[in-house]
Parts: C-alpha cells; sequence; structure tokens
C-alpha cells in the first residue's frame, strides 16, 4: 500500500514536473526574448562570472536564517520603510514635538503596564511560577500607585518587566520558528511568531469587549480608534529601529539574524530552566 | 547597585598596579585590549554628556549627475550630523573609523563632548562606508589616501556651503578616529593647498600608521582561530553556541549591558577568541565597503559584471563571499588595479607606502597643529609604531595605558583630553 501511495506519487511529481518543464520552456523562452529586447534596448552587455564564487570557500554558513520567503520578504522590508518615512515617522515627529517628554513617558508606561495582561498570560501558561509572581506584582503597583500605570514605580523597587508573549509560548512548547517573516508595519517575525501574535491579539480583544471601558460613552469607535492610534505611535516612538538607516547594504541579513536570535535565545532559556532540554 | 558593583570591579582591577603611580591613576576598567575594544567604556565611566542637543542633519547633493543603482534606492545623499551653537564658535569636523557612519556612537559622543564645550560640530562617515562610496567618492573605490582626502575635503566643502548662512564660525577643526585619524592627517594636507578652512588644529585618535600594516595586524587575530581566517563562519557560530548556552544556563532577566559584562567578567571568551571577534567585526564591515564598491563600479569581483541587482534579489551570497575576503584580497585584487589604471608608474610597493602617515612624514613634523591620542595596547600599532609616533610628534602625542583600539574613546578623562587639546590656545 505505501509502496503503491508512492508510486503514484513518484508519477504524479513526473507527470508534474513534464508539465513543469513545459511552463519553465515557455517562460525560458519568453525570458529570452524579454532579455533580447533589453539587451537591445539598454545595450547591456552580457554578465560574466565575477573573480570571487562561493564555491571556493569551505566553510560554515553563519548569520543564516530559514527564509524561503526573501524576495516576498524584501518587498516587504522596502513597503515598511516607505510606510515609516512617509507616514508613521512623520506623525511619531510631531507627536514627539507637540507632547512633553513627561507625558510621552506616562503614554508609553500605561500602553507598557497593558501589556503586562499578555506578559502574565504567557507566563501562566508556561507555568512560570516566578515571573507570573513578579509580573503580577508589576501589574498590581503600577495600576494603583502608579496611578492606573501612568508610571513605572514597580521597576524601582526591583521588579523588573518579564516579557511573555504567545509565539514565546508556542516555542516553549516546542513548536520552531518556521520561516523567516517580514510582516507589513510591524517588521520582523517568522510564522510561529505571527500566529502567537494573532492569539494575542484576539486575547486581548475578548479581554476588551469584555469589560468595555468606553461602553458608557456616545463616541465609542471614536475613543477607541483613538487609542489604538495612539498606542502605534507609542510602539514606533519606543523603538529606535529606523530602516535602512545603518547603509549597510547586508542590513536585512543583521536585522534578520539578530531578530531570530533573540527569540531562539529565549525560547532556549525557558526550556532549560523547565527542564525540557 | 550596578554603580557599586563596577566601582568594587575597577579597584579590584586596579590593584596590581597599585604601586606603579601613572598607571594607577588612569581608572579605564578594561584590561585586555581586544576586551575593551569589544566592550567599550561601561556608562558609569563615561561624562554627563548632554541628552539632546541643537543638531541638523545634512543630505548633501555632491555629485548630482550620478546615477545609483537600484539596490541603493534609499540613498539620498552623504549625510552628515551637524551640532550647532546659536553664537559664534569654533566648529570641528569629525571623520569616522573604518566603515562607520556619521552617527556612529563614538562619532555621537565626541560630537556631545565638543558641542558641550561650546565647539558646532559636523560628523563624516568614513570613505569606507557604504553611504560615502556611494554619494560622496569620485573614484567608488576607498583606500587611496590622496583620493580619499580629496573626497572628504570635497564633503566638508558642500556641508559648509549649505550651513555657512546659519551658523557663525571662528576658527575650524579637524579631528578622526582609527582610519579617520590617518585620513585627518592627509586632509590637513590638502588644506594647506586649497586654504578653504585653514585648520587651527588636528587631532587624530587611535589612529593607523601605516594603513597595510594595520591590515596585517586585523589578519592577524583571524589567522588565530582555529582553521584560520578562511573559517570564520565554524568561528562565529561557535561564539555564537557559547554565548546563548551561558545565556540559557544563567538566570539573567535580558541580553543588556550587565549581561555583556558578566560575560567579560566571567572570561566566557579566551583573549584570543576576543581578538577573533574584533577580526571579524572588521570583515562584517569591510564586507559591506567591498561589495558597495564593487556595483558602483560594476567591476565584477564579488557581483557578476553587468547584473543589474534588484530590491527583492538576494544578496546572502554576496554577503558571505564578502566576508571571506581579507583586506589583502581588497588591495591586492581590487584596489591597487583599480589605482594602477589612474596611476600607470605607480609600483604595489610605492601604493602601499602611500598608504602611510610616513609618506608624509616631513610636513606632520614641520607643521604645531597636530596631536595624537592613542593606548599602550592598541594592537593596530606595533612598539615600533608607537615610538615612531613619539619620535614624530613628541610631547603632542598622549599614550594611555590601557583602552585596545577606542575601548576608552568614551572614558571620561579621554575625552576631556580631547576637549583640552582643541581648546588650548
Amino acid at each position: 500500500m505505501y509502496i503503491r501511495a508512492q508510486k503514484n506519487c513518484s508519477e504524479e511529481a513526473g507527470n508534474y514536473r513534464n508539465i513543469h518543464h513545459a511552463v519553465l520552456g515557455v517562460i525560458f523562452c519568453l525570458t529570452g526574448l524579454l532579455a533580447g529586447c533589453a539587451t537591445t534596448s539598454t545595450g547591456l552587455p552580457p554578465e560574466e562570472p565575477p573573480m570571487h564564487t562561493i564555491n571556493e570557500f569551505r566553510d560554515q554558513r553563519f548569520a543564516d536564517v530559514h527564509d524561503p520567503w526573501e524576495g516576498f520578504n524584501r518587498s516587504m522590508y522596502k513597503f515598511n520603510y516607505y510606510f515609516d518615512t512617509y507616514l508613521l515617522l512623520p506623525v511619531v515627529n510631531s507627536y514627539e514635538f507637540v507632547t512633553p517628554t513627561m507625558v510621552q513617558k506616562g503614554v508609553s508606561n500605561l500602553f507598557n503596564n497593558l501589556g503586562e495582561i499578555r506578559n502574565l498570560t504567557n507566563n501562566v501558561l508556561q507555568l512560570k511560577s516566578e515571573e507570573s509572581l513578579i509580573t503580577l506584582g508589576r501589574f498590581v503597583t503600577n495600576s494603583t500607585i502608579g496611578i492606573g500605570g501612568l508610571f513605572d514605580p514597580a521597576t524601582s523597587l526591583g521588579l523588573k518587566r518579564r516579557h511573555n508573549d504567545f509565539g514565546l509560548t508556542l516555542g516553549f512548547y516546542g513548536a520552531t520558528s518556521g520561516p523567516y517573516l517580514v510582516l507589513p508595519l510591524f517588521g520582523p517575525s517568522n510564522v510561529r511568531d505571527t500566529s502567537g501574535y494573532a492569539v494575542d491579539s484576539g486575547l486581548r480583544y475578548g479581554l476588551y469587549s469584555l469589560i468595555d471601558p468606553f461602553g458608557a460613552i456616545d463616541e465609542e469607535s471614536e475613543v477607541s480608534a483613538g487609542i489604538t492610534g495612539l498606542e502605534v505611535v507609542d510602539r514606533r516612538h519606543q523603538e529606535s529601529f529606523r530602516y535602512f538607516q545603518s547603509d549597510y547594504p547586508f542590513e536585512y541579513y543583521m536585522v534578520r539574524f539578530f531578530s531570530h536570535e533573540k527569540r531562539e535565545i529565549e525560547i532556549r532559556k525557558g526550556r532549560i530552566h523547565a527542564g525540557k532540554e | 547597585m550596578k554603580y557599586v558593583q563596577m566601582i568594587i570591579f575597577a579597584c579590584l582591577l586596579l590593584l596590581p598596579f597599585a604601586g606603579r603611580a601613572e598607571v594607577a591613576q588612569y581608572g579605564y576598567p578594561i584590561q585586555g585590549s581586544y576586551e575593551a575594544t569589544i566592550l567599550g567604556t561601561p556608562d558609569t565611566f563615561k561624562p554627563d554628556l548632554p541628552v539632546s542637543i541643537r543638531t541638523r542633519e545634512l543630505t548633501l547633493d555632491i555629485f548630482p549627475d550620478r546615477k545609483k543603482p537600484e539596490i541603493f534606492f534609499y540613498d539620498k545623499g552623504l549625510r552628515c550630523t551637524m551640532a550647532y551653537q546659536t553664537h559664534k564658535a569654533p566648529l570641528a569636523f569629525l571623520i569616522a573609523g573604518t566603515g562607520a557612519g556619521n552617527q556612529a556612537p563614538h562619532q555621537m559622543t565626541m560630537m556631545k563632548s565638543l558641542y558641550q564645550a561650546g565647539f558646532h560640530v559636523i560628523t563624516l562617515s568614513s570613505p569606507t562606508s557604504p553611504n560615502f562610496i556611494v554619494s560622496a567618492s569620485q573614484s567608488r573605490v576607498p583606500g587611496d589616501m590622496e583620493d580619499d582626502a580629496k573626497d572628504l575635503y570635497r564633503a566638508m566643502e558642500t556641508a559648509w556651503n549649505s550651513v555657512k548662512n546659519d551658523i557663525e564660525v571662528s576658527d575650524f577643526y579637524l579631528s578622526g578616529y582609527s582610519l579617520g585619524g590617518t585620513q585627518a592627517a592627509f586632509v590637513a594636507l590638502l588644506d594647506e593647498e586649497l586654504k578653504i578652512f585653514n585648520f587651527r588644529k588636528v587631532l587624530m585618535i587611535n589612529p593607523a600608521i601605516s594603513v597595510y600594516s594595520s591590515a596585517e595586524r586585523i589578519e592577524e587575530l583571524l589567522r588565530a582561530i582555529p582553521g584560520g581566517s578562511t573559517k570564520v563562519g565554524y568561528f562565529f557560530n561557535d561564539m555564537l553556541a557559547r554565548f546563548s548556552e551561558f545565556y540559557s544556563y544563567n538566570s539573567f532577566v535580558a541580553i543588556n549591558d550587565e549581561f555583556i559584562y558578566t560575560v567579560y567578567k566571567e572570561k566566557l571568551f579566551s583573549h584570543e577568541e576576543a581578538g577573533g571577534l574584533v577580526g571579524l567585526a572588521f570583515r562584517i564591515n569591510s564586507a559591506g565597503m567591498i561589495f558597495t564598491s564593487d556595483v558602483m563600479t560594476n567591476s565584477g569581483y564579488v557581483v557578476p559584471k553587468n547584473r543589474k541587482l534588484k530590491t527583492t534579489d538576494s544578496l546572502f551570497e554576496y554577503f558571505t563571499v564578502s566576508t571571506h575576503l581579507s583586506l589583502f584580497n581588497y588591495l591586492n585584487e581590487y584596489l591597487y588595479p583599480n589605482v594602477h589604471k589612474k596611476k600607470p608608474g605607480l609600483t604595489k610597493a610605492e601604493f602601499v607606502a602611500s598608504m602611510s602617515l610616513k609618506s608624509i612624514e616631513s610636513y606632520l613634523k614641520s607643521s604645531p597643529k597636530f596631536g595624537v591620542m592613542t593606548n599602550a595596547d592598541d594592537f593596530l600599532l606595533t612598539q615600533d609604531e608607537r615610538n615612531y609616533l613619539r619620535e614624530l610628534f613628541g610631547e603632542r602625542v598622549k599614550i594611555f595605558p590601557r583602552g585596545g583600539h577606542l575601548g576608552n574613546l568614551e572614558y571620561k578623562e579621554n575625552l576631556a583630553h580631547m576637549v583640552e587639546f582643541f581648546k588650548k590656545p
């Protein structure tokens, strides 16, 4: 049965390969034609191999991350650059210009304090008792003494933020990162963390609908849209990274490597401390 | 808490030197030249600098007719940063080190320090940085000291022309660190001829004496790694695994300064390994230079000749190839042939000699405007070269007992020395 299935499979693959070849052939002819046109129109001579190629080096690849969708990701990376340059950063800059630094700090604290709910849920989901207690302590302290989260007295009391999210939770229970993914607006991520983000957002939305903090106000949707907008601006305000700022031609790989490695190291640490590795 | 910890740590470090007054007085805390280079200056050892200062970012269109390849679409011109006073003040230009941009951390610290002391400041990228190659280099091939000096001078002039109606300047000063320090000397020489700035003083910070010899020092660091300099990939992955392991098995809250400092204290990497990491950092830097220059000149060095790269194309192969090329590959196979085309009579030996301060030593010796700051353990210099600096500049060279290559640049005493050099009449 298994062998038959496999045979069928390979037959199909064979058929597929034939079609594939035909398609490729057509594409090749077309490209050839187009390239021909291009050559005559721009007068570009044909390519010549470079002096040094990858074949001469016998070494491990480094700073490498599984990235089968690199073309798409690079487009998104560029899109984010344009979005930042022409829309988000001008807004962030005006925000930084018109609001006093103390207010900016307060806004950041407020949203970071709301983020503690996500940290708490995921610390609990990963059965991290110490982190959960610290997070709970931070949330309670900052929501009360910190006046609803405007200030962050918890950090000065020695309770440092223990970031956690559902992407890390998935990783904690053994999910691998999956391919690298650059998300529009949100930037570097991967398949696992993107689903994690969706779950965190869903949970948050659920909680929000349950509590319905602006239910009594007539312009409820306007108010919540305003708050979402402010949160987006605040998040960009807190993030100092700027696309293509480094001018380094391999910046994409540096960003990819560091964002990936940071997550993997955190997950590994969590698994080791829980005795999973 | 962190502060107390560091003080105790600093005292412990100083114990063995208690008997030697001169050394004991110097409080830069990090022993080991490579370690210092990697770690730089811990925050508590930096001076209090203003958090926000009056700055303006300049984007200079130096070659308006230049067509830039599609993959450098984000490059809109040479970027410089100016910090300015609202009254008449001296203006200092700062040239960054190998591969570094105008807003490199060292540049920003020096800028703030000089601004605090009442200077206007304009920071420039290194001629070896991608932005400079794309937008400010005439030949698009960095490394020839004479060409680089001309490019830098042109960039300074353009920058000055774009701001001279907005700020009042009394005098011009010049400084640079690492390769930028060496280049500052060549720029000063050019200024004697073109006389636009008439620099009053020029400070070289951790300069290379001979760029060739310093390249040799860097390559030595990589030759010392297991398997030699062609195995940077294995080395990188090994070091990363150890770093990750150390983090995972301990209870650090995040990968932050405190963690990095612990890595140093616990001697996670040996002195040689730290040296390898420094060498690798140089490689990753020079890879950007090699690739950018190759694309700009269509030379077919690491990218196929006549290939038009698109913004969605993978560049990983070029990254890998470029990080496996040494500075000597670049010099022998790419830079020298390019220079030779323009100056056919120039032999390789003559070219190598032209990349050294020795080639302009009579000028350096005769001019009173120069000063040098370097370290006794700067591994880019040999002992002979340090002696040479002393011979050449006498009292005007200040050699700090440690700090490696640039590690102590942001230490308060070093910055104070820099400011004092410029302020002294």
